[in-house]
Protein backbone atom coordinates (compact mmCIF):
# COMPACT_ATOMS: atom_id res chain seq x y z
CA UNK A 1 0.00 0.00 0.00
CA UNK A 2 1.23 3.70 -0.43
CA UNK A 3 2.17 5.77 1.60
CA UNK A 4 -0.58 8.28 1.75
CA UNK A 5 -3.76 6.86 4.20
CA UNK A 6 -6.62 9.02 2.48
CA UNK A 7 -7.87 9.61 -0.88
CA UNK A 8 -6.19 12.86 -2.50
CA UNK A 9 -8.52 15.62 -3.18
CA UNK A 10 -10.25 16.25 -6.95
CA UNK A 11 -11.17 19.30 -8.64
CA UNK A 12 -14.57 18.79 -11.04
CA UNK A 13 -15.48 20.15 -13.57
CA UNK A 14 -18.80 20.00 -15.59
CA UNK A 15 -19.70 20.69 -18.83
CA UNK A 16 -23.82 21.35 -18.33
CA UNK A 17 -24.63 21.11 -21.27
CA UNK A 18 -23.05 20.97 -25.14
CA UNK A 19 -21.73 23.85 -26.30
CA UNK A 20 -20.92 25.62 -23.18
CA UNK A 21 -17.41 24.93 -21.19
CA UNK A 22 -16.27 23.27 -18.04
CA UNK A 23 -17.00 25.13 -15.10
CA UNK A 24 -15.66 24.36 -11.75
CA UNK A 25 -18.03 22.97 -9.12
CA UNK A 26 -15.77 22.24 -6.24
CA UNK A 27 -14.13 19.07 -5.20
CA UNK A 28 -14.27 15.97 -3.46
CA UNK A 29 -12.22 13.08 -2.67
CA UNK A 30 -11.68 9.61 -4.40
CA UNK A 31 -9.06 6.87 -4.33
CA UNK A 32 -8.47 7.49 -8.38
CA UNK A 33 -9.48 9.29 -11.51
CA UNK A 34 -12.29 6.85 -12.12
CA UNK A 35 -13.70 6.68 -8.95
CA UNK A 36 -13.46 10.71 -8.81
CA UNK A 37 -15.69 10.86 -11.98
CA UNK A 38 -18.00 8.11 -10.49
CA UNK A 39 -18.57 10.66 -7.38
CA UNK A 40 -18.69 13.60 -9.11
CA UNK A 41 -21.75 12.25 -11.05
CA UNK A 42 -23.23 10.97 -7.93
CA UNK A 43 -22.15 14.45 -5.68
CA UNK A 44 -22.64 17.43 -8.79
CA UNK A 45 -24.97 15.86 -11.42
CA UNK A 46 -28.24 14.42 -9.12
CA UNK A 47 -30.34 16.51 -11.06
CA UNK A 48 -28.62 16.41 -14.75
CA UNK A 49 -26.33 19.04 -14.32
CA UNK A 50 -23.89 18.04 -16.58
CA UNK A 51 -22.88 16.27 -19.53
CA UNK A 52 -19.43 15.66 -19.10
CA UNK A 53 -17.28 15.68 -16.33
CA UNK A 54 -13.26 16.42 -16.40
CA UNK A 55 -11.30 15.55 -12.72
CA UNK A 56 -7.93 16.58 -12.10
CA UNK A 57 -6.07 15.49 -9.09
CA UNK A 58 -6.17 19.11 -7.28
CA UNK A 59 -2.20 18.68 -6.27
CA UNK A 60 -1.60 19.27 -10.38
CA UNK A 61 -3.23 22.55 -10.61
CA UNK A 62 -1.51 25.94 -10.83
CA UNK A 63 -2.83 28.87 -9.33
CA UNK A 64 -1.34 32.02 -9.73
CA UNK A 65 -1.17 34.13 -6.88
CA UNK A 66 -3.49 36.94 -5.73
CA UNK A 67 -0.69 38.84 -4.40
CA UNK A 68 1.13 39.04 -7.86
CA UNK A 69 -2.53 40.00 -9.65
CA UNK A 70 -1.47 43.35 -10.11
CA UNK A 71 1.80 42.57 -12.07
CA UNK A 72 -0.20 39.95 -13.95
CA UNK A 73 -3.33 41.70 -14.76
CA UNK A 74 -2.12 45.39 -14.75
CA UNK A 75 -0.44 45.43 -18.61
CA UNK A 76 -3.69 45.37 -19.60
CA UNK A 77 -5.11 48.00 -17.65
CA UNK A 78 -4.05 50.84 -19.92
CA UNK A 79 -4.15 49.12 -23.38
CA UNK A 80 -7.58 50.96 -24.30
CA UNK A 81 -7.08 50.31 -28.25
CA UNK A 82 -7.53 46.75 -27.41
CA UNK A 83 -11.22 47.47 -27.30
CA UNK A 84 -13.29 48.47 -30.63
CA UNK A 85 -14.54 51.94 -28.63
CA UNK A 86 -11.32 53.36 -28.90
CA UNK A 87 -11.61 53.85 -32.56
CA UNK A 88 -13.98 57.41 -34.29
CA UNK A 89 -15.55 56.59 -36.77
CA UNK A 90 -17.97 58.72 -38.65
CA UNK A 91 -21.83 57.67 -38.18
CA UNK A 92 -22.33 57.61 -41.50
CA UNK A 93 -20.25 54.36 -42.08
CA UNK A 94 -22.68 51.26 -41.04
CA UNK A 95 -21.67 47.64 -40.01
CA UNK A 96 -19.14 48.09 -38.21
CA UNK B 1 5.61 37.08 10.90
CA UNK B 2 4.04 40.01 10.05
CA UNK B 3 4.95 43.43 12.14
CA UNK B 4 1.38 44.11 13.94
CA UNK B 5 0.94 47.59 11.73
CA UNK B 6 1.26 45.54 8.78
CA UNK B 7 -1.37 43.58 10.22
CA UNK B 8 -3.56 45.88 10.95
CA UNK B 9 -3.38 47.59 7.47
CA UNK B 10 -3.77 44.17 5.82
CA UNK B 11 -7.16 43.74 8.51
CA UNK B 12 -8.23 47.37 7.01
CA UNK B 13 -8.10 46.75 3.38
CA UNK B 14 -9.76 42.98 3.92
CA UNK B 15 -12.71 45.02 5.85
CA UNK B 16 -12.82 47.07 2.95
CA UNK B 17 -12.97 44.92 0.06
CA UNK B 18 -15.96 42.82 2.51
CA UNK B 19 -17.47 46.55 2.84
CA UNK B 20 -17.43 47.06 -0.91
CA UNK B 21 -19.34 43.23 -1.30
CA UNK B 22 -16.54 41.70 -2.53
CA UNK B 23 -15.98 37.84 -2.82
CA UNK B 24 -13.00 36.38 -0.65
CA UNK B 25 -11.20 33.30 -2.52
CA UNK B 26 -9.11 31.04 -1.10
CA UNK B 27 -5.92 32.30 -1.53
CA UNK B 28 -6.94 35.41 -0.93
CA UNK B 29 -5.13 37.07 2.54
CA UNK B 30 -7.38 36.81 5.43
CA UNK B 31 -7.31 37.78 9.14
CA UNK B 32 -6.50 34.33 11.04
CA UNK B 33 -9.71 34.69 13.17
CA UNK B 34 -11.90 34.64 9.99
CA UNK B 35 -10.47 31.79 8.64
CA UNK B 36 -11.03 30.04 11.93
CA UNK B 37 -14.91 31.09 12.34
CA UNK B 38 -15.26 29.94 8.95
CA UNK B 39 -13.93 26.62 9.30
CA UNK B 40 -16.16 26.07 12.53
CA UNK B 41 -19.33 27.39 10.62
CA UNK B 42 -18.66 25.59 7.46
CA UNK B 43 -17.33 22.26 9.25
CA UNK B 44 -20.82 22.68 11.83
CA UNK B 45 -22.69 22.93 8.75
CA UNK B 46 -21.45 20.05 6.88
CA UNK B 47 -21.74 17.36 10.37
CA UNK B 48 -25.39 19.07 10.69
CA UNK B 49 -26.06 17.45 6.71
CA UNK B 50 -24.17 14.54 7.84
CA UNK B 51 -25.68 13.51 11.36
CA UNK B 52 -29.03 15.30 9.85
CA UNK B 53 -28.99 11.71 7.75
CA UNK B 54 -29.53 9.29 10.50
CA UNK B 55 -33.19 10.54 11.51
CA UNK B 56 -34.68 10.37 8.54
CA UNK B 57 -32.50 7.51 7.38
CA UNK B 58 -34.59 5.44 9.99
CA UNK B 59 -38.00 5.68 7.70
CA UNK B 60 -36.49 4.71 4.41
CA UNK B 61 -37.57 0.97 4.71
CA UNK B 62 -40.76 2.06 6.14
CA UNK B 63 -41.96 4.55 4.56
CA UNK B 64 -45.61 3.96 3.44
CA UNK B 65 -45.36 3.94 -0.07
CA UNK B 66 -43.00 3.49 -3.23
CA UNK B 67 -43.42 6.93 -3.92
CA UNK B 68 -43.08 8.14 -0.54
CA UNK B 69 -40.02 5.57 -0.29
CA UNK B 70 -37.74 7.52 -3.13
CA UNK B 71 -38.39 10.51 -2.42
CA UNK B 72 -36.72 10.07 0.95
CA UNK B 73 -34.19 8.51 -0.09
CA UNK B 74 -33.44 10.86 -2.57
CA UNK B 75 -33.55 13.70 0.16
CA UNK B 76 -31.33 12.00 2.42
CA UNK B 77 -28.67 11.43 -0.52
CA UNK B 78 -29.33 14.87 -1.05
CA UNK B 79 -28.21 15.72 2.44
CA UNK B 80 -24.88 13.63 2.24
CA UNK B 81 -24.45 15.52 -1.10
CA UNK B 82 -24.53 18.92 1.10
CA UNK B 83 -22.31 17.20 3.60
CA UNK B 84 -19.90 16.78 0.94
CA UNK B 85 -19.83 20.67 -0.37
CA UNK B 86 -19.37 22.11 3.01
CA UNK B 87 -16.67 19.98 3.76
CA UNK B 88 -15.44 20.56 0.41
CA UNK B 89 -15.52 24.60 1.36
CA UNK B 90 -14.19 23.95 4.80
CA UNK B 91 -11.23 22.25 2.63
CA UNK B 92 -10.17 25.59 0.92
CA UNK B 93 -9.80 27.22 4.10
CA UNK B 94 -6.83 24.47 4.68
CA UNK B 95 -9.46 22.41 6.88
CA UNK B 96 -8.37 18.46 6.92
CA UNK B 97 -11.79 16.28 5.96
CA UNK B 98 -10.18 13.66 8.57
CA UNK B 99 -9.35 16.28 11.54
CA UNK B 100 -13.03 17.33 11.22
CA UNK B 101 -14.39 14.05 11.13
CA UNK B 102 -12.24 12.57 14.07
CA UNK B 103 -13.58 16.37 15.94
CA UNK B 104 -17.03 15.04 15.23
CA UNK B 105 -16.80 11.44 16.34
CA UNK B 106 -14.67 12.37 19.69
CA UNK B 107 -17.42 14.59 20.67
CA UNK B 108 -16.12 17.48 20.38
CA UNK B 109 -17.64 19.29 17.11
CA UNK B 110 -20.92 20.51 17.13
CA UNK B 111 -23.82 19.92 14.67
CA UNK B 112 -27.68 20.98 14.99
CA UNK B 113 -29.09 19.86 18.13
CA UNK B 114 -31.78 19.38 16.24
CA UNK B 115 -30.71 15.54 15.15
CA UNK B 116 -30.74 14.58 18.76
CA UNK B 117 -34.60 14.34 19.14
CA UNK B 118 -35.98 10.94 18.10
CA UNK B 119 -38.03 10.25 14.82
CA UNK B 120 -41.12 8.39 16.34
CA UNK B 121 -43.49 8.16 13.51
CA UNK B 122 -43.81 8.65 9.74
CA UNK B 123 -45.27 11.78 10.61
CA UNK B 124 -41.94 12.85 11.53
CA UNK B 125 -40.67 12.77 8.44
CA UNK B 126 -43.56 15.09 7.34
CA UNK B 127 -42.50 17.29 10.22
CA UNK B 128 -38.91 17.26 9.82
CA UNK B 129 -39.43 18.55 5.53
CA UNK B 130 -41.48 21.16 6.57
CA UNK B 131 -40.31 22.50 9.96
CA UNK B 132 -36.72 21.06 9.90
CA UNK B 133 -35.62 21.98 6.00
CA UNK B 134 -37.45 24.99 6.39
CA UNK B 135 -35.75 26.16 9.39
CA UNK B 136 -32.38 25.40 7.40
CA UNK B 137 -33.74 27.45 4.26
CA UNK B 138 -34.44 30.54 6.15
CA UNK B 139 -30.53 30.33 7.78
CA UNK B 140 -29.12 29.17 4.36
CA UNK B 141 -30.55 31.68 1.90
CA UNK B 142 -28.45 34.54 3.45
CA UNK B 143 -25.39 32.28 3.36
CA UNK B 144 -25.60 32.16 -0.39
CA UNK B 145 -24.08 36.12 -0.39
CA UNK B 146 -21.70 35.73 2.28
CA UNK B 147 -18.89 37.11 1.91
CA UNK B 148 -16.68 33.67 1.37
CA UNK B 149 -16.78 32.46 -2.41
CA UNK B 150 -16.43 28.78 -1.60
CA UNK B 151 -18.90 28.78 1.09
CA UNK B 152 -21.60 31.13 -0.72
CA UNK B 153 -21.33 29.16 -4.02
CA UNK B 154 -22.33 25.50 -1.92
CA UNK B 155 -25.63 26.68 -0.63
CA UNK B 156 -26.38 27.97 -3.79
CA UNK B 157 -26.68 24.43 -4.76
CA UNK B 158 -27.82 23.10 -1.61
CA UNK B 159 -30.85 26.08 -1.65
CA UNK B 160 -31.88 25.34 -4.93
CA UNK B 161 -32.18 21.03 -3.61
CA UNK B 162 -33.87 22.29 -0.11
CA UNK B 163 -36.98 23.52 -1.63
CA UNK B 164 -38.18 20.21 -2.71
CA UNK B 165 -37.72 18.70 0.83
CA UNK B 166 -39.87 21.37 2.38
CA UNK B 167 -42.11 20.54 0.08
CA UNK B 168 -41.71 17.12 0.25
CA UNK B 169 -42.66 17.13 3.85
CA UNK B 170 -45.48 19.28 3.63
CA UNK B 171 -46.74 17.10 1.42
CA UNK B 172 -46.44 14.83 3.71
CA UNK B 173 -48.66 16.99 6.49
CA UNK B 174 -51.12 17.72 4.06
CA UNK B 175 -52.27 13.78 3.52
CA UNK B 176 -51.85 12.89 6.94
CA UNK B 177 -54.25 16.24 7.97
CA UNK B 178 -56.75 15.70 5.37
CA UNK B 179 -56.49 11.53 6.33
CA UNK B 180 -58.46 9.57 9.31
CA UNK B 181 -58.62 10.96 12.67
CA UNK B 182 -55.43 8.44 13.76
CA UNK B 183 -53.48 10.40 10.81
CA UNK B 184 -54.63 13.57 11.93
CA UNK B 185 -53.87 13.28 15.47
CA UNK B 186 -49.84 11.83 14.64
CA UNK B 187 -49.82 14.90 12.58
CA UNK B 188 -50.67 17.03 15.21
CA UNK B 189 -48.32 14.99 17.55
CA UNK B 190 -45.36 15.44 15.38
CA UNK B 191 -45.68 19.22 15.04
CA UNK B 192 -45.47 19.29 18.97
CA UNK B 193 -42.58 17.79 18.73
CA UNK B 194 -40.66 19.25 16.52
CA UNK B 195 -41.93 22.99 16.57
CA UNK B 196 -40.15 24.33 19.71
CA UNK B 197 -36.39 22.59 18.82
CA UNK B 198 -36.98 24.30 15.25
CA UNK B 199 -37.41 27.36 16.86
CA UNK B 200 -34.25 26.69 18.57
CA UNK B 201 -32.32 25.91 15.42
CA UNK B 202 -31.91 29.29 14.76
CA UNK B 203 -29.65 29.79 17.73
CA UNK B 204 -29.53 31.46 21.07
CA UNK B 205 -31.37 34.90 21.39
CA UNK B 206 -29.18 38.15 20.16
CA UNK B 207 -28.51 39.38 23.45
CA UNK B 208 -26.66 35.94 23.86
CA UNK B 209 -25.16 35.15 20.90
CA UNK B 210 -21.50 35.82 21.25
CA UNK B 211 -20.26 35.68 17.51
CA UNK B 212 -23.26 37.28 15.79
CA UNK B 213 -21.77 41.02 15.64
CA UNK B 214 -18.35 39.83 14.12
CA UNK B 215 -19.85 37.71 11.77
CA UNK B 216 -22.02 39.96 10.67
CA UNK B 217 -19.54 42.91 10.13
CA UNK B 218 -17.42 40.35 8.05
CA UNK B 219 -20.60 39.65 6.16
CA UNK B 220 -21.01 35.54 7.04
CA UNK B 221 -23.68 36.22 8.40
CA UNK B 222 -26.46 39.06 7.00
CA UNK B 223 -29.44 38.75 9.35
CA UNK B 224 -29.42 38.04 13.27
CA UNK B 225 -30.61 34.72 14.65
CA UNK B 226 -33.84 36.25 16.57
CA UNK B 227 -34.66 37.98 12.95
CA UNK B 228 -34.47 34.61 11.24
CA UNK B 229 -36.36 33.12 13.64
CA UNK B 230 -39.37 35.81 13.59
CA UNK B 231 -39.24 35.44 9.77
CA UNK B 232 -39.92 31.81 9.91
CA UNK B 233 -42.83 32.06 12.54
CA UNK B 234 -44.13 34.38 10.16
CA UNK B 235 -44.07 32.37 7.10
CA UNK B 236 -44.94 28.66 9.05
CA UNK B 237 -48.08 29.98 11.14
CA UNK B 238 -50.28 30.46 8.38
CA UNK B 239 -48.92 27.39 6.85
CA UNK B 240 -49.81 25.26 10.08
CA UNK B 241 -53.61 26.89 9.94
CA UNK B 242 -53.76 25.42 6.02
CA UNK B 243 -53.16 22.20 7.53
CA UNK B 244 -55.49 22.44 10.67
CA UNK B 245 -53.01 22.18 13.19
CA UNK B 246 -52.10 23.45 15.97
CA UNK B 247 -48.72 25.00 17.29
CA UNK B 248 -48.22 24.24 20.67
CA UNK B 249 -47.77 27.64 21.81
CA UNK B 250 -50.32 29.49 23.73
CA UNK B 251 -48.38 32.62 23.15
CA UNK B 252 -48.62 32.72 19.51
CA UNK B 253 -50.37 35.42 18.15
CA UNK B 254 -50.76 37.51 15.34
CA UNK B 255 -50.10 41.42 15.73
CA UNK B 256 -51.72 43.82 13.56
CA UNK B 257 -49.46 46.53 14.39
CA UNK B 258 -45.99 44.81 13.92
CA UNK B 259 -47.43 42.53 11.20
CA UNK B 260 -45.16 39.71 12.74
CA UNK B 261 -46.60 36.73 15.33
CA UNK B 262 -45.60 37.20 18.73
CA UNK B 263 -44.69 33.84 20.40
CA UNK B 264 -43.99 31.91 24.13
CA UNK B 265 -40.64 31.87 25.71
CA UNK B 266 -38.48 29.03 24.08
CA UNK B 267 -37.00 26.77 26.91
CA UNK B 268 -33.11 27.73 26.79
CA UNK B 269 -32.19 25.26 29.43
CA UNK B 270 -33.34 22.80 27.30
CA UNK B 271 -31.50 23.95 23.99
CA UNK B 272 -28.12 23.83 26.14
CA UNK B 273 -28.31 20.73 27.57
CA UNK B 274 -29.11 19.19 24.11
CA UNK B 275 -25.89 21.55 22.98
CA UNK B 276 -23.88 19.71 25.50
CA UNK B 277 -24.68 16.28 24.48
CA UNK B 278 -27.28 15.22 26.95
CA UNK B 279 -30.27 15.53 24.38
CA UNK B 280 -32.66 12.55 23.74
CA UNK B 281 -30.38 10.76 20.90
CA UNK B 282 -26.49 12.89 20.99
CA UNK B 283 -25.21 9.25 22.15
CA UNK B 284 -27.36 7.35 20.01
CA UNK B 285 -25.96 9.87 17.16
CA UNK B 286 -22.39 9.77 17.31
CA UNK B 287 -22.35 5.99 17.71
CA UNK B 288 -23.90 5.23 14.41
CA UNK B 289 -21.96 8.06 12.78
CA UNK B 290 -18.54 6.21 14.27
CA UNK B 291 -19.87 2.72 13.41
CA UNK B 292 -19.88 3.78 9.54
CA UNK B 293 -16.87 5.24 9.82
CA UNK B 294 -15.06 2.85 11.60
CA UNK B 295 -17.05 -0.37 8.67
CA UNK B 296 -16.06 1.99 5.66
CA UNK B 297 -12.31 2.09 6.70
CA UNK B 298 -11.41 -1.15 4.57
CA UNK B 299 -13.29 -0.28 1.67
CA UNK B 300 -11.08 3.09 1.74
CA UNK B 301 -8.21 0.81 2.20
CA UNK B 302 -8.98 -0.88 -0.37
CA UNK B 303 -9.83 1.41 -3.34
CA UNK B 304 -6.44 2.84 -2.60
CA UNK B 305 -4.70 -0.35 -2.69
CA UNK B 306 -6.36 -1.29 -5.72
CA UNK B 307 -5.79 2.26 -7.30
CA UNK B 308 -1.82 2.09 -6.29
CA UNK B 309 -1.96 -1.24 -8.18
CA UNK B 310 -3.43 0.22 -11.00
CA UNK B 311 -0.98 2.80 -11.12
CA UNK B 312 1.94 0.75 -11.22
CA UNK B 313 0.72 -1.99 -13.59
CA UNK B 314 0.33 1.09 -15.76
CA UNK B 315 3.70 2.22 -14.88
CA UNK B 316 5.23 -1.43 -15.69
CA UNK B 317 3.18 -1.08 -19.20
CA UNK B 318 4.98 2.40 -20.32
CA UNK B 319 8.37 0.80 -19.24
CA UNK B 320 8.15 -1.70 -21.29
CA UNK B 321 7.10 0.60 -24.15
CA UNK B 322 9.98 3.17 -23.52
CA UNK B 323 12.37 -0.11 -23.74
FE1 LIG C 1 -29.38 19.95 3.57
FE1 LIG D 1 -32.65 19.33 3.38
Amino acid sequence: MSEKKNWPLWEIFIRSKNGLNHKHVGSLHAADAEMAIENARDVYTRRMEGVSIWVVESEHITASSPNQSESLFDPANDKVYRHPTFYNLPDEVKHM
Amino acid sequence: MKAPTDYAHLEDQFQARIDAEEKIEPKDWMPDKYRKTLIRQISQHAHSEIVGMLPEGNWITRAPSLRRKVALLAKVQDEAGHGLYLYGAAETLGAERDDLLDELHRGEAKYSSIFNYPTLSWADIGAIGWLVDGAAIMNQVPLCRCSYGPYARAMVRVCKEESFHQRQGYEIMLTLARGTEAQKKMAQDALNRWWWPSLMMFGPNDAESKHTAQSMAWKIKRFTNDELRQRFVDITAPQAEFLGLTIPDEHLKYNEETGHYGFGPIDWDEFWQVVSGEGPCNRQRLKARRRAHEEGQWVRDAALAHAEKRRQRQAAKNDQKVA
